[in-house]
């Protein structure tokens, strides 16, 4: 039983990692589409939300074969003896891109929300263009990305497809919670299966009871 | 007062083709731009404060050329140093009252502390009356409270000039005489420029040492105003 904390602690530290990752990525991904006037947006933008309509194996067999020690990006970071395939930090990137869509939609969202008159006040007040992000824009929209946040970090908390295919399963390696499950069932342990199963379920209630905390506190501060 | 503006700016989409252009100086202190909704009074500010930008002409005030296409001078917004008094006042919701006086003070990515003490801070808190409510949130405020915040956050930067879209729309009749006076003492006490638009006759009357009309996109000083007096036709 004390091994079930193992999967348990590995899985929030990837789902953290992913979580703070996607909080610049989709942040920055989710701003600049909010702002950008073109064409080309709507296929980007497409392009930007596959990961949530792919099967997750596929995602992962994508990863594998980039990050792979053959792949384009694997091959220039052995160079630098970087390996992620069967690694936690693998497991991060799998995630990552997995979790990525729910925090660059709820962000874009939120952004496209921000009254622009409010920029155009900030603007006029003086302040550089950074400081209107920082000090109008960010603050406002805090609410959806958090939001989005905690979406990706129970998604990334879940992760089993592309985590298995780029991570693989080794315990106390890479052996996330999700993947330990699937390998107790396989192994005809109950026991550890029940006990497993039961830490994801309140680890998930407890995520929800915090993510219905935060948010409409932050709603009515907003929307003030 | 010394502002020049002499643009042109030309808006199309499918559905219509929209051409402001402007051109009007002004000789006084309080510059009244008036005329119905959707004559282009709001674009003609924003072109002021820099929140546009015309396809040509020239902006100037004091002899500083804010814009001109001929030379290429576009100056941003935030180095034009002109207030602006947004018609929904546009409060930063998430600040209290302390903080959105305070905003234009503070330079750097971090808004003002929310019990910000600084002088000037405190001296539009007193002048305008807003002591009482300083740590309140937008949200709590009634409308001439929020809109005397937004006259204090606009004139804490010590603005060239001060721009006034519909200020008091969105004010009762009752609140609306008092602000109006209010502004116009302000406005002589500072003896600061201001252009004031309106589609209110009584806001001219107050403010209108000078009336611009705004006609479909066309804004000039020197037509004759038919809006006002000669309304028996």
């Amino acid at each position: 039983m004390q091994q079930a904390w193992i999967p348990l602690l590995l899985s929030l530290k990837v789902a953290g990692w992913a979580t703070a990752l996607n909080l610049v990525f989709g942040v920055a991904a989710g701003f600049g589409l909010s702002r950008w006037r073109s064409g080309a947006r709507d296929v980007i933008d497409s392009l930007l939300m596959l990961p949530l309509v792919m099967p997750p194996t596929v995602l992962g067999y994508y990863l594998l074969v980039l990050l792979g020690r053959r792949g384009v990006i694997g091959a220039w970071l052995d160079r630098f003896d970087i390996q992620l395939v069967f690694t936690w930090q693998g497991a991060v990137i799998a995630s990552t891109v997995v979790a990525f869509p729910l925090v660059l939609k709820s962000a874009r969202a939120a952004f496209e929300a921000v009254d622009p008159q409010l920029e155009r006040a900030a603007r006029t007040l003086g302040v550089s263009e950074t400081a209107v992000f920082f000090r109008v824009t960010l603050p406002l929209a805090a609410r959806g990305i958090l939001a989005g946040g905690l979406l990706a970090f129970a998604r990334a908390l879940g992760e089993f497809g592309a985590t298995l295919m780029i991570a693989g399963n080794l315990p106390g390696r890479t052996q996330t919670l999700s993947v330990a499950v699937y390998s107790a069932v396989q192994a005809g342990d109950d026991g550890t299966a029940n006990f497993l199963v039961l830490v994801t379920s309140v680890t998930c209630v407890a995520i929800l009871l915090l993510a219905g905390r935060l948010v409409p506190q932050h709603t009515l501060l907003a929307s003030r | 007062m010394p502002l020049a503006v002499d643009i042109r700016k030309t808006f199309e989409s499918a559905e219509r083709r929209f051409t402001l252009d402007v051109s009007f100086k002004a000789s006084t202190q309080r510059v009244v731009l008036f005329g119905p909704s959707g004559a282009g009074k709001t674009l003609t500010l924003q072109a002021i404060a820099g929140l546009l930008r015309p396809d040509e002409g020239k902006i100037t005030l004091n002899g500083d050329a804010l814009f001109d296409s001929a030379r290429g001078v576009d100056l941003r917004p935030q180095a034009r140093r002109v207030g602006y008094l947004f018609q929904d006042y546009a409060l930063f919701p998430h600040l209290n009252v302390r903080q959105n006086i305070g905003f234009g003070l503070q330079q750097g990515w971090l808004n003002p502390r929310a019990r910000i003490a600084h002088p000037q801070v405190d001296y539009w808190l007193d002048a305008l009356e807003l002591r009482s409510v300083a740590g309140n949130h937008p949200a709590q405020l009634s409308g001439g409270q929020k809109q005397r915040v937004a006259l204090a956050r606009a004139l804490v930067a010590q603005p060239r000039l001060l721009l006034l879209d519909e200020p008091f729309s969105a004010l009762d009749s009752v609140l609306r005489q008092r602000m109006r006076r209010e502004l116009s003492d302000l406005q002589t006490r500072l003896d600061i420029p201001m252009v004031l638009i309106t589609h209110d006759p009584d806001d001219v009357a107050a403010f209108g040492d000078q009336v611009v009309q705004a006609t479909d996109g066309c804004v000039r000083e020197n037509q004759p105003f038919t809006g006002y007096v000669r309304s028996e036709r």
